[in-house]
């Protein structure tokens, strides 16, 4: 089917701004499905459903707006101290002096570059594949145009127990850098694996991460997308679980112009369990997006969606959740809750929570709110002596508590707490 | 201690008058009861003194031990000395209730420069005080009185009290609702913080808990004015024979 006009002369003008395709061997078939497969769909536009809440056009426009880069000095960066294999992408180049040695008992890492010298790789099974599947019954095209552009990324292969957690920092370094980036992950049955993933990333960032987790196999994925004002973000995570097997998905946001991040997981094994949460503060020129879409394909799987917004000054949050549960989906066990804490009428929350369920056998629940903080709770900390605005820290570290404890890590828990609090006090609502 | 002066209080949003010129003064470590029939305006006269939005003050003054109390934040209140024992003690769900008390104890000690107190010092002092007020271990782990009795809640208002040593107490309401032990605890507790250099102004509808903790002086409040005040024997009064003779003298 031909595209409209609109969305074909959008395309084209970004493909004209993208290098021809590249890539070698297995690489090189995957990159021109995934070209294939975007040319079918166009790019997204503002009157798409799926983007009725986000204006994708500076995620599209050929060439990014340009972002300044945000220094923090007055804390620590994320996960410092802890032991991990540290793998550094500045501006989405792979940094090979700020890295690590990418040797790690239980599993083991190639950057996609390297990998694609090879005439047959496990990556194969995923690279764009999954993509591929997660673009039905909705269209991500930014996806499939990382697919086929993705400059750079780490192909990991957890055989078995990682020792430690890997890394992937995204340094900002260039005002226009443009970053493509596509990470694959596989899983092998009973196999663990901690993922870290923090920083600003580039002026425009885009990155896909396919997960494959197999039975028995557990995922468990921190991501701080760091403080840089000015940086537009669009990020997929695509998520395949086997039997038994364990999803856990953390997100915090702080700052960013706009970011899109989308999660598209599929149960298909019994007994799957997959938990996606993200915690979202935002101050003035704000837009986040959380896009989430599970699918319950196999017997007695548990997933909760947890998503909490902290809003001022004009700031706007989108949440799009969806919990798809197909025929013979039995015994699923789907919660989802999004929430926004609104500190004045200038911010903004727009959540569309949907079901769409196939089986009879299920318990699945949703809920979304927006709302004000609570000024009684507000006076009676205030009259115990607690300054207004460190009152406030409390009552909405207290509405994010719930995203928070999706984390296993306690330290980290700890840690992200504490940064949160520490972004409180230096904003507040002007309204 | 507190001297307030012919003050005069509206609702912000509407045209309603609550308070219409009430004067009282309470000396270091004396304690006054007010009492008075439901919507005299006794809860109101504690939130306008603690700072709660939603009011507008259109005449006279508040001060505590000289200082403006009008001109202050709420937690500038706090800082200088006042508490306020509420009526209807707060929910809190997310925030757990030690936690609470010790942002608070460390917010006070900052604002007066001093330092903070270390968690252990801290914990050992928040045990001991809620194990004479028989407040158990697990009601601090929980949100702040999210879940609470009625007699829990008011406890913990004076758990808090005791926490902070504020200079100028007021208590709204703290007996109600509370069981004859439960009302000797907390007047207990009081007493146990009664001193020279700290007073208290207690807001009750019964003689019952005046019999615990005795005041020095009472007043009865209607329509916003205090209309007499007087020794102990006005509490009795009101508990033998109602309102309706002291309101009908003053007319
Ligand atoms: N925020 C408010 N909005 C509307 N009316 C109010 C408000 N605050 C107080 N009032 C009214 O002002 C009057 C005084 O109320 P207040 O709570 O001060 O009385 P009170 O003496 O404490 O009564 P009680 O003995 O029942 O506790 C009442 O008529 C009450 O309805
Ligand atoms: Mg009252």
């Amino acid at each position: 089917m031909a595209l409209p006009k609109a969305k074909e002369d959008a395309l084209a003008a970004r493909l004209a701004a993208l290098p021809a395709l590249s890539g070698k061997g297995w690489l090189a078939a995957a990159r021109a499905e995934a070209l294939a497969r975007l040319q079918a769909m166009g790019l997204p536009a503002r009157r798409d459903e799926y983007w009725r809440y986000t204006d994708p056009a500076s995620l599209n426009a050929p060439e990014p707006l340009p972002a300044k880069r945000f220094d923090v000095t007055d804390e620590a960066a994320p996960f410092d101290g802890m032991d991990r294999l540290k793998i550094v992408f500045v501006d989405g180049v792979f940094d090979a002096a700020a890295s690590d040695d990418l040797a790690l008992a239980g599993v083991s890492i190639e950057r996609l570059a390297t990998a694609e010298e090879k005439d047959i790789h496990w990556a194969q099974g995923i690279y764009g594949v999954l993509e591929a599947r997660g673009q039905t019954p909705v269209a991500r095209p930014l996806a499939a145009l990382n697919s086929a552009f993705a400059t750079d990324g780490v192909l990991i292969h957890a055989t078995g127990r990682a020792s430690k957690p890997v890394s992937l920092i995204y340094v900002h370094n260039s005002e226009t850098s443009d970053a493509i980036l596509h990470h694959c992950i596989k899983l092998d049955p009973g196999a663990e694996l901690t993922l870290l993933e923090n920083g600003p990333a580039a002026a425009r960032f885009s990155k896909v991460m396919e997960v494959d987790i197999a039975d028995g196999a557990s995922f468990h994925h921190i991501r701080l997308q760091g403080r840089d004002h000015e940086r537009r973000a669009v990020t997929h995570l695509f998520a395949r679980l086997g039997a038994k097997s364990d999803l856990r998905s953390f997100t915090l946001t702080a700052n960013g112009r706009l970011t899109r991040n989308e999660a598209v997981v599929e149960l298909t094994g019994d007994e799957g369990r997959a938990h996606l949460a993200g915690a979202t503060v935002g101050d003035g020129g704000f837009h986040h997006d959380d896009t989430v879409f599970i699918t319950h394909a196999a017997v007695a799987c548990e997933s909760r969606q947890v998503f909490k917004k902290v809003l001022m000054n004009g700031a706007t949050g989108v949440f799009q959740g969806k919990i798809l549960v197909k025929p013979g989906a039995q015994k699923t066990d789907g919660y989802q809750i999004s929430q926004s804490l609104l500190l004045d009428e200038d911010s903004q929350f727009l959540a569309k929570p949907e079901l769409e369920i196939y089986a009879d056998d299920v318990k699945c629940s949703h809920g979304s709110t927006s709302g004000a903080i609570d000024e009684t709770a507000l006076f009676y900390l205030q009259s115990r002596g607690v300054p207004r605005r460190q009152a406030q820290a409390l009552l909405v570290l207290a509405f994010l508590a719930e995203a928070i404890e999706e984390i296993a890590d306690e330290a980290i828990a700890e840690d992200i707490r504490a940064r949160l609090e520490r972004w409180l006090a230096r904003h507040g609502s002007k309204g | 201690m507190l001297e307030i002066r012919n003050l005069h209080v509206k609702l912000q949003e509407e045209d309603k008058v609550i308070l219409r010129g009430v004067d009282l003064t309470v000396g270091a470590g004396e304690v006054h009861a007010i009492m008075g029939p439901n919507g005299s305006g006794k809860s109101t006269l504690s939130y306008v003194l603690a700072g709660r939005d939603g009011y507008e003050v259109t005449e006279g003054s508040a001060r505590l031990e000289g200082k403006d109390l009008l001109d202050m934040e709420p937690e500038e209140r706090a800082a200088a000395g006042l508490f306020l024992a509420f009526q209807y003690p707060v929910e809190i769900p997310g925030v757990g209730n030690m936690t609470f008390l010790r942002t608070a104890v460390n917010a006070q000690r900052k604002a007066r420069g001093e330092a903070e107190l270390s968690a252990g010092d801290f914990l050992k002092v928040v045990r001991e005080k809620a194990r004479t007020l028989k407040i158990d271990a697990e009601m601090l782990k929980r949100p702040v009185n999210v879940g609470f009795s009625g007699g829990e809640k008011k406890r913990n208002e004076i758990l808090q009290m005791a926490m902070l040593e504020p200079r100028m107490c007021i208590l709204d309401e703290t007996d109600s609702g509370l069981d004859v032990d439960a009302m000797k605890l907390v007047a207990d507790g009081v007493n146990a913080l009664r001193s020279d250099g700290r007073s208290f102004l207690v807001i009750t509808h019964y003689q019952r808990l005046l019999d615990h903790i005795r005041p020095d002086v009472v007043h009865i409040m209607a329509a916003g004015r205090i209309i007499r005040t007087g020794g102990p024997e006005l509490a009795l009064e009101v508990e033998n024979n109602g309102y309706a003779d002291i309101l009908s003298e003053v007319g």
